[in-house]
């Protein structure tokens, strides 16, 4: 009797921990699960492996892209946009407003439409049309190498944008709009492919600024 | 066929989808207020609204308006009553006239969203409408003027 009571007290032990351990199994096994849909869902290569050099060789290539026409246009310094392959000021001086889609009868859709206009000097098009908002204005003009690929990576000055919004943003339409400008303008010096991989080079090999000289 | 609404009138043409809406109000609806001026949307002297925005019809395809608000210079009151118009008339704005069909209609927006503009709310607002005789200076004078008389209007 005295036995089997024991046995009894061990097997209800035994049961105790099997019952603890399916459920910790069930739940590592769920967090796993959890984990690895994640992983798997994302379409990005997110890994980080710094290196100094290579990151910066890719963000030589992202600067020449970033500052061309086509690129900084849009990210003036001023309220204005500028215009034109030699970034004059947008004639007609269109302002910027709080959202950044114009002010009153000078909003930028009243003459960009959703595509490009056919013809030279006729308004290029895009559904999304707009500068950088004024809360947040993303200046590319004037930014020195070192200053612009610290502004890229902070997300209080690029939009909120984390290491994955960024790496999404080379496919975002308006920063393809840039290879697609429109009769008369001059292309990027490179093509989207080739920045799109010099950028997430350059992120992904820690988004190295590079030293003013 | 393309269904549009053009100063509450609703229309059915029988246009290229490709078409400048300019061409559409002007040559197909036959309202001819609206002014051809550069064709590449430099000039403004084809201002329309286009639910309530300043679009230049010369570079906007008449499929962006189909189904949507189009009001011209001849919709933008009944006779004549509009603030802006009423002030173009009393400060005797318009020299050659050309442009200016296009001028109220971009002052029109202004005064809805500012109803009391400065000079320099007027200069950003009207910067894309250009008036070959100069008449700038009592443009501004004249969107001050239909302020006034909209904030009256409104008052009573």
């Amino acid at each position: 009797m005295k036995q089997q009571s024991n046995s009894h007290k061990y097997s209800g032990t035994i049961r105790a921990f099997t019952v603890v351990g399916v459920l910790l199994s069930v739940i590592c096994i769920m967090a796993f699960g959890i984990d690895a849909g994640k992983h798997t869902a994302a379409p990005l290569n997110l890994t980080v492996k710094k290196d100094s050099v290579a990151s910066v060789k890719a963000f030589k290539q992202v600067y020449t892209v970033l500052m061309s026409a086509r690129c900084m246009n849009c990210h003036p310094s001023g309220n204005i946009p500028l215009q034109g392959d030699d970034s004059h000021l947008h004639v007609m001086s269109p302002r910027r407003g709080v959202d950044g889609k114009g002010v009153y009868a000078m909003k930028c859709a009243n003459c960009h439409q959703a595509t490009n206009t056919p013809g030279l000097h006729t308004p290029p098009g895009n559904p999304n049309w707009h500068l950088p908002p004024a809360s947040m204005k993303m200046v590319f003009q004037g930014k020195t190498p070192r200053q612009l690929a610290q502004q890229l990576v902070n997300p209080k000055q690029n939009g909120n944008k984390d290491l994955k919004k960024l790496i999404e943003h080379a496919d975002d339409g308006l920063v393809l709009a840039g290879w697609n400008p429109g009769e008369g303008r001059t292309l990027p010096p490179i093509s989207h492919a080739a920045f799109k991989k010099a950028w997430i080079t350059w992120l992904t090999t820690g988004a190295y600024a590079p030293k003013d000289k | 066929m393309i269904n549009l609404n053009v100063n509450q009138k609703a229309y059915q043409v029988d246009a290229d989808p490709n078409m400048p809406l300019l061409w559409v109000i002007r040559d197909i609806i036959g309202l001819t207020g609206t002014k051809y001026g550069c064709g590449v949307a430099q000039c403004g002297a084809c201002t329309v609204h286009l639910n309530g925005e300043a679009v230049r019809s010369c570079v906007t395809r008449v499929s962006r308006a189909e189904g949507q608000k189009v009001v011209t210079i001849e919709g933008l009151s009944a006779n004549n009553s509009h603030p802006a118009q009423v002030a173009w008339n009393e400060e005797n704005v318009p020299q050659c006239g050309y442009c200016h069909s296009g001028q109220i209609m971009s002052a029109a927006v202004l005064l809805r969203e500012n109803p009391d503009p400065s000079d320099e709310d007027i200069d950003a607002a009207m910067a894309g409408n250009i008036c070959r005789c100069g008449t700038y200076l009592r443009i501004r004078k004249a969107i001050h003027l239909a302020a006034g008389l909209q904030r009256k209007e409104n008052a009573s």
